[in-house]
């Protein structure tokens, strides 16, 4: 996705998330880390790893399974100028959370007029594969995107999975990151100094004529490989990474629909009242008639995530059904069927989890 | 006779100031007074529809709050409840801005946005209400978590009804104050009544103390009746947090004697007993606590406060409302 030198450094995006969570800790005494296994040998995916080592017990611990009150305890420390990053190794378990994140974290602000303020971090991991079922592969990124006074991040390289997570950490607001399990692994370009990447911008990732992918979080690499596969027949896709949905960066995609005219947003969930609702709602309205264009959305099917490979291979959108539903646009009804090549995720086939 | 511009201040600059000679039943007569007559003012003003957010009134429920706080700190914090008129006047809230706020103006604790239901003043402490029953709680578990963090000398203390004793969220959140040790005191004002459920049709098992109990917290039970004695028993629960001896829980008996919501009466539903209800009004814990002080002190007192709370309910009168430009702001913190 960006060119790289020999100096430039690569990192998983764990080790981007935990160098961000390092450096703030550093930078600030009043960060610390709470959540369910963030202090235990696997440090939460290597995320956490240590943490306590370096800035004691009080900065990174291990907390009763108890979502509810845990939430509000940040919330409440948070009240008080504490900086806390709140982890979920399963975003499933942020539904848990929802009372105290919508009803105190995202109304704190606004409804004292100002006289409080909660700068929360809550990291929510998405499951994937290796049959994490219907409970530990949601992804409810859309719940949060409905309410204001929430921010919600996406990021999908570790380039800004860091930098979001350390605007996060900043920001005087509650933020939800979201993570996809299958990004944990990927590499990508991560400097070494500390950055902000901001809200409300998105990243063209490719570029390209024909066609507009818009992939959130996951399927953003998904959407990337299904650009090569249309490379291969002459259709030049766009791929744009939100990496923050709310705020949204409107202006950058329905830019690029105005010149392509077509537009698939593949979310990583559900369609109904999904973030691709929103995203295909929003470049409507941008547009306000000043170019038609046609629209797709691609996400999970509507059903519970089922647990055997055999199921669970039709359950998620992949970049052979993103290239074909591109195809369909581009080419129109008429066009000759095309079949396009398997194009294989690593991270996800060979994920072996168990978790 | 008072601006909106930074003008309430000066009413409440130094809130509970009482004269240096004067005792514990005095303070704690005038805050009970202010807090009872301040209500009774809502009551009278409400007809008028110049108050259009509920109201969940406190009267006959003063002493919790007013015997709690006088133990505390203004750098000390308090999380409350929807029913919060008498939390945050007895922390010391600024009463201009707390009628201001009633009448939805710009000068009020929230300019308007929040209401009798989330009164805030975080120059005293008042961390301010929820509406949504038992959420506060773990907010006041986090602050003292921040307490211990940075090794401050301050507590919390938390205050909510016996209602909120069956969520799980009060049994997450003690749990975890106890596990950590934290600088803080449960206050559950036991009033018997969720809305119009009693505690009994609600609660399994021996009781809040016991529950309490078996997560590791030293729990009493403090009976309605006896304004002093509730007093030094929510001071000795207070010193002892203060030494850091781990979080306390008091279940303080009390009753509502207003509807749940609302500034009236509640006879014509029939869920208590009439006779339960008027036993309560004639054993009034402010009208006992008076005949302990000289009758010459207590006309001052009532004049005093009547005072404060006329000029109180006139500067609230007098402001403006918000400009339709705020309603946007404060989504997100600057």
């Amino acid at each position: 996705m960006s060119l790289r030198t020999e100096s430039e450094r690569e990192l998983t995006y764990a080790e981007a998330v935990f160098e961000a969570t390092r450096s703030e800790m550093r930078r600030d005494p009043n960060v610390f880390v709470m959540g369910q296994g963030v202090d235990d040998p696997r440090g939460m995916f290597g995320t956490t790893l240590g943490l306590h080592e370096e800035f004691g017990a009080e900065r990174n611990f291990d907390v009763p399974l108890a979502e509810d009150a845990m939430t509000g305890i940040g919330i409440g420390a948070a009240l008080l100028g504490m900086r806390p990053i709140q982890v979920h190794q399963r975003m499933d378990f942020v539904l848990l959370c929802m009372n105290q994140l919508v009803n105190m974290a995202a109304k704190m602000s606004y409804m004292f007029s100002g006289a409080h303020r909660v700068p929360l971090v809550v990291r929510a991991i998405i499951g994937r594969s290796w049959g994490q079922g219907a409970q530990h592969s949601q992804a409810f990124h859309s719940y949060f995107m409905h309410v204001p006074g929430l921010r919600v991040v996406a990021p999908t390289t570790p380039h800004d999975a860091k930098g979001c997570l350390t605007t996060a950490i900043r920001d005087d607001n509650p933020v939800l990151m979201i993570e996809h399990r299958m990004l944990h692994g990927v590499r990508g370009v991560v400097p070494e100094e500390s950055y902000e990447v901001p809200y409300g911008r998105a990243r063209v990732l490719t570029k390209g004529d024909d066609v507009t992918l818009v992939g959130i979080s996951h399927m953003a690499l998904e959407c990337v490989r299904a650009k090569h596969l249309l490379s291969e027949i002459g259709i030049e896709a766009e791929v744009i990474d939100p990496v923050s949905l709310s705020p949204l960066d409107v202006e950058t995609i329905a830019a690029s629909v105005e010149r392509t005219g077509r537009l698939v947003v593949v979310d990583t969930g559900w369609l109904s009242c999904g973030a691709s609702a929103e995203i295909l709602a929003r470049v409507f309205e941008h547009l306000d008639g000043r170019r038609a264009f046609v629209g797709r959305r691609m996400g999970y099917l509507p059903t519970p995530c089922p647990t055997t490979k055999v199921l669970e291979n039709l359950y998620y959108p992949t970049a052979r059904s993103i290239a074909e539903t591109a195809y369909g646009l581009v080419r129109g009804k008429g066009a000759a069927e095309w079949q396009p090549p398997h194009a294989d995720s690593l991270e996800v086939s060979e994920f072996r989890g168990p978790f | 006779m008072l601006g909106p511009a930074g003008a309430s201040r000066r009413l409440t600059a130094e809130p509970m100031e009482v004269p240096r000679n004067s005792g514990t039943a005095e303070r704690l007569y005038r805050s009970m007074y202010l807090i009872r007559r301040v209500e009774e003012e809502i009551i009278r003003l409400y007809p008028s529809d110049k108050i259009k957010s509920p109201v969940h009134l406190s009267i006959g429920q003063e002493a919790v709050s007013a015997a709690v706080c006088d133990h505390l700190e203004r750098s000390d914090y308090v999380f409350g409840t929807y029913r919060g008129h008498a939390l945050y006047l007895a922390k010391g809230g600024d009463l201009p801005r707390m009628m201001a706020e009633l009448y939805g103006k710009a000068h009020g604790a929230a300019r308007g946005k929040a209401g009798s239901m989330h009164l805030v003043d975080v120059d005293v402490g008042m961390m301010g209400t929820s509406a949504i029953v038992a959420t506060g709680i773990s907010n006041a578990v986090g602050a003292a978590l921040a307490l211990k963090m940075r090794r401050s000398k301050a507590i919390v203390v938390c205050f909510f009804g016996e209602g909120a004793v069956d969520e799980g969220s009060f049994h997450e959140s003690i749990n975890f104050a106890s596990l950590k040790r934290l600088p803080i005191v449960f206050v559950c004002e036991n009033n018997f009544y969720a809305i119009y459920s009693h505690v009994k049709d609600r609660l399994a098992g021996p009781g809040l103390v016991e529950r309490a109990r078996s997560y590791g917290v030293t729990a009493d039970r403090i009976e309605d009746g006896d304004v002093l004695a509730c007093h030094d028993a929510v001071g000795s629960a207070i010193e002892a947090v203060r030494r850091d001896e781990g979080p306390r829980f008091l279940e303080c008996m009390t009753y509502r004697w207003r509807d749940h919501v609302g500034p009236g009466e509640d006879r014509q539903y029939r869920y208590r007993p009439e006779a339960e209800l008027d036993l309560k009004i004639k054993n009034d814990n402010l009208a006992a606590l008076g005949r302990l002080l000289p009758p010459d002190l207590k006309q001052l007192i009532k004049a005093e406060e009547e005072a404060r709370i006329a000029a109180a309910i006139d500067w609230a009168e007098k402001g403006e409302f918000p400009a339709a430009s705020e309603v946007r702001d404060h989504v997100f913190a600057d």
